[in-house]
């Protein structure tokens, strides 16, 4: 398969790029929300809108109600929202949680799909338990009681968290902390007892929250797949999710880029535009081409893991690592080529800088992936 | 019509096949020095019967270069064929039959703006390895700045008389004929350039090989003292590509097609990731890497798979048009960064072995010499800095000082 979309998808990027660009514009969303203090930190209309726009059900199977595409459409959509800084539910709700659901039974995705393709329902992702992403590591217990479990335990950097109307949980029934097997997940209802939301706004203006769970009771249709067989499906929830946030990254480091190159383009200093130095020009070009290569091994994990390669799970780390370096090195670029007005928060450029930085630490930073890809390579 | 999927498979059994008939298993092996590849010309030699057979048996086939059309010595294969039968080269190791800058690069200009008797004699001359190219380009005053050289060809009428001297002729040594930039009119920098076709054992043309740091002399001055240029050299075979005055157009289109090659794109070695084969040799000495190299390794091979993929990108863009013009500058750039800081790490990985300057052991310093040649990947078919230029000019559109 090329990596270059093909006639299906380049429309619609053009619809998701005139969507975005109109409706998820950062005056209409992020800054909206953000200075209303918003406890959600997005907008549960533009979300509706999704849903009509079909964004919602994009990995959702056809039998299900969803349009049964792949990573490369729903990264069509997270690159665009990554170079609008939309504020949205759509990665942890329609690529993580959606990816969970494929794996769950009827009764899961009947109660669950419809209101996410409707753009109706939100939900959210409880994998992290430190302030570092190590989904190699699940204490959150969940204990056999009657019929159900007992999940106990506390989970952190939940997007959404305490606007969720469902949250899969990864929870350990057997084994220790530290082993691959014996993971279950879970989709927990928002009115579950016992379960509490400590929300925190982040950086870039996004809600998470620091979720405790004491002694919630579950009934085991909540059980998303096989007790104790989690793990594989949390393995292709994070392989959705971090593809997807590497897309996404794609979009951050291209908006923040764009907005760039323009700047050099009008600002004038000694008499010239500051587009004219060669000293930006060389940082500019470098740039540019490490845009270029993040956006092609994005496509190229993308299609490995629709197509089921079982090399899909190493490219899909080196996507996220490069996505991530590229992003960062975009925004930082981009702050200090503004300037002065680059430190301002009327500028868009520093909100490029929060949402990196926030993007980057979801499902593992660059560091964490690039690790992963030395051990996927055998060192 | 282009063919379908069912005559494609036939042809890549076919190429299996012939293939497994003509190519020996010598032939099969790594190149291990300079002596494994063939280039061709007058003075060649073949290193062994298998060289020989293999060579005489790709020319009879078109196979020396499979792309060109039947008329000009190729086997005329369309895009499809031809990465088939690249794919089951590299399936079996097999060595290229014939290495040359006429394939390489004389070859796609004559094939651009080449007159037919051009294409007949000389593309045929290069398929069928009998004479060795060499290119004229940069002088001693002109390297980044090629447009200001000054090899200087004289109007006697029928003919030129050249004087000059060119540098960083690759094997200028080992060549019959040069293709050469010769100025042909003082008063036009750009529209004063004629590129010129002529045999290097006419008299009048001496080459000095220059000693490198990697120990090797790949390169030479070329100086040339009255050499004595027709005009023609038969009918519909005139001594130069293109129009008089306009070599310059030849030259820039060649210097595309060189960052092409240059770049690596499509695969090979020189993209590939490298920690766990230097986890391997530091394992076998009962070592590990020591892990601030292993967290540089990592980040090098995130970047050396990533720039594979670009490369695969690269080429499928271009196959449909869908890659900016200028886009090869870019590959260019970060393929050559890329392989410079691969054999750093791999000099680092190495240890005091990889500093072994002739010891047979390290196969006579391969690795340090090769680290070395490494450093003119990002200075040799325009710099870094040339190509970071471009890339601000031609795609970032950023405004000329």
């Amino acid at each position: 398969m090329p990596l270059y979309h093909n006639e299906d998808q380049a429309m619609l990027a053009d619809s998701a790029a005139q969507f975005m660009s109109e409706e998820g514009a950062i005056a209409k969303q992020l800054r909206h929300w953000r200075d209303r203090d918003c406890k959600d930190g997005f907008g549960h209309g533009l979300w509706k809108q999704f849903g009509e726009m079909g964004f919602t059900g994009i990995l959702i199977d056809e039998n299900d109600g969803g349009l049964g595409m792949g990573h490369v459409e729903a990264g069509i959509v997270l690159e665009q929202i990554g170079r609008n800084l939309t504020p949205s539910p759509f990665l942890t709700s329609s690529v993580l949680a959606a990816t969970a659901l494929k794996h769950g039974g009827t009764d899961l995705k009947g109660k669950y799909l419809p209101g996410l393709i409707a753009g109706e329902h939100v939900f959210a992702v409880a994998i992290d338990e430190g302030a570092k992403h190590r989904p190699e590591r699940i204490a959150c217990k969940a204990e056999k009681s009657g019929n159900g479990f007992k999940l106990s335990g506390q989970k952190n950097f939940v997007v959404y968290g305490a606007s969720a109307d469902m949250l899969v949980v990864a929870a350990r029934t057997s084994g220790g902390d530290s082993d691959t097997d014996g993971i279950t997940l879970f989709a927990v209802p928002r009115d579950a007892p016992g379960m509490t939301h400590d929300s925190v706004r982040l950086v870039d203006s996004s809600m998470a929250t620091h979720t405790k769970f004491d002694s919630v009771e579950l009934d085991g249709d909540a059980v998303i797949g096989e007790v104790d067989g989690g793990r594989e499906i949390l393995n292709a929830m994070l392989d959705a999710g971090r593809v997807g946030s590497a897309a996404e990254g794609c979009g951050v480091a291209g908006g923040a880029f764009d907005m760039t190159i323009d700047y050099l383009k009008q600002r004038k200093q000694f008499g010239r535009l500051i587009g004219e130095f060669q000293a930006l020009q060389h940082r500019a070009s470098h740039l540019y081409s490490e845009v270029e290569i993040a956006r092609a091994v994005t496509i190229k994990a993308q299609q490995l893991l629709d197509g089921g390669s079982e090399k899909a799970s190493l490219m899909v780390s080196v996507a996220k690592a490069k996505a991530s370096k590229t992003a960062g090195l975009s925004v930082r670029e981009g702050v200090q080529m503004h300037g002065g007005i680059g430190m301002t928060d009327e500028y868009d450029i520093g909100l490029f800088m929060k949402r990196d930085r926030a993007l980057q630490e979801f499902l593992g930073d660059e560091y964490y992936h690039t690790n992963r890809v030395a051990e996927l390579s055998g060192y | 019509m282009s063919d379908t999927a069912a005559q494609l498979e036939t042809f890549r059994s076919e190429t299996r096949i012939w293939l497994e008939a003509n190519c020996p298993a010598e032939m099969r092996e790594p190149v291990r020095d300079e002596d494994d590849i063939y280039w061709g010309g007058r003075n060649a030699k073949f290193k062994s019967d298998a060289q020989k057979s293999w060579f005489e048996a790709c020319v009879a086939k078109g196979y020396t270069v499979p792309a060109w059309p039947k008329a000009y010595g190729g086997a005329g294969l369309d895009a499809p064929k031809a990465k088939i039968l690249r794919e089951e080269m590299s399936r079996i190791g097999a060595r290229p039959p014939l290495s040359s800058f006429g394939i390489w690069m004389l070859g796609p200009a004559l094939l651009h703006f080449g007159t037919e008797g051009q294409k007949q004699r000389f593309l045929n001359e290069i398929a069928r390895g009998e004479i060795r190219w060499c290119q004229g380009y940069s002088e001693p005053g002109s390297g980044s700045d090629l447009v200001s050289m000054q090899t200087y060809g004289e109007d006697k009428g029928d003919h030129w008389v050249v004087n000059g001297q060119k540098i960083w002729t690759s094997y200028a040594d080992e060549a019959d004929w040069i293709f050469c930039l010769v100025r042909t009119d003082k008063s036009n920098k750009y529209k004063g350039i004629t590129f010129m076709l002529f045999d290097m054992a006419g008299g009048g043309v001496t080459t000095k090989p220059i000693l490198l740091i990697s120990g090797n002399s790949p390169f030479c001055e070329t100086f040339m003292d009255d050499v004595k240029v027709p005009k023609s050299y038969g009918e519909d075979v005139p001594a130069f590509v293109g129009e008089v005055n306009r070599g310059w157009d030849v030259a820039k289109y060649l210097l595309g097609h060189e960052r092409e090659m240059i770049s690596g794109a499509g695969g090979g070695d020189r993209n590939a990731a490298i920690g766990s084969a230097m986890q391997r040799r530091a394992a076998k000495e009962g070592g590990a890497l020591d892990p601030v190299l292993r967290a540089e390794m990592a980040q090098f091979d995130v970047d050396a798979l990533a720039y594979a993929a670009m490369g695969e990108k690269f080429l499928d863009e271009i196959k449909v048009g869908k890659a900016h013009p200028a886009q090869p500058n870019m590959m260019k750039y970060v393929g050559t960064e890329l392989n410079k800081r691969r054999h750093e790490l791999m000099m680092s990985a190495g240890g005091s072995t990889a500093l072994e300057w002739d010891s047979e052991e390290t196969k006579g310093g391969k690795q340090p010499r090769d680290w070395l040649r490494t450093k003119a990947n990002s200075i040799e078919g325009g710099t870094s800095e040339v190509m970071l230029n471009v890339i601000s000019k031609r795609i970032l559109e950023l405004p000329d000082s």
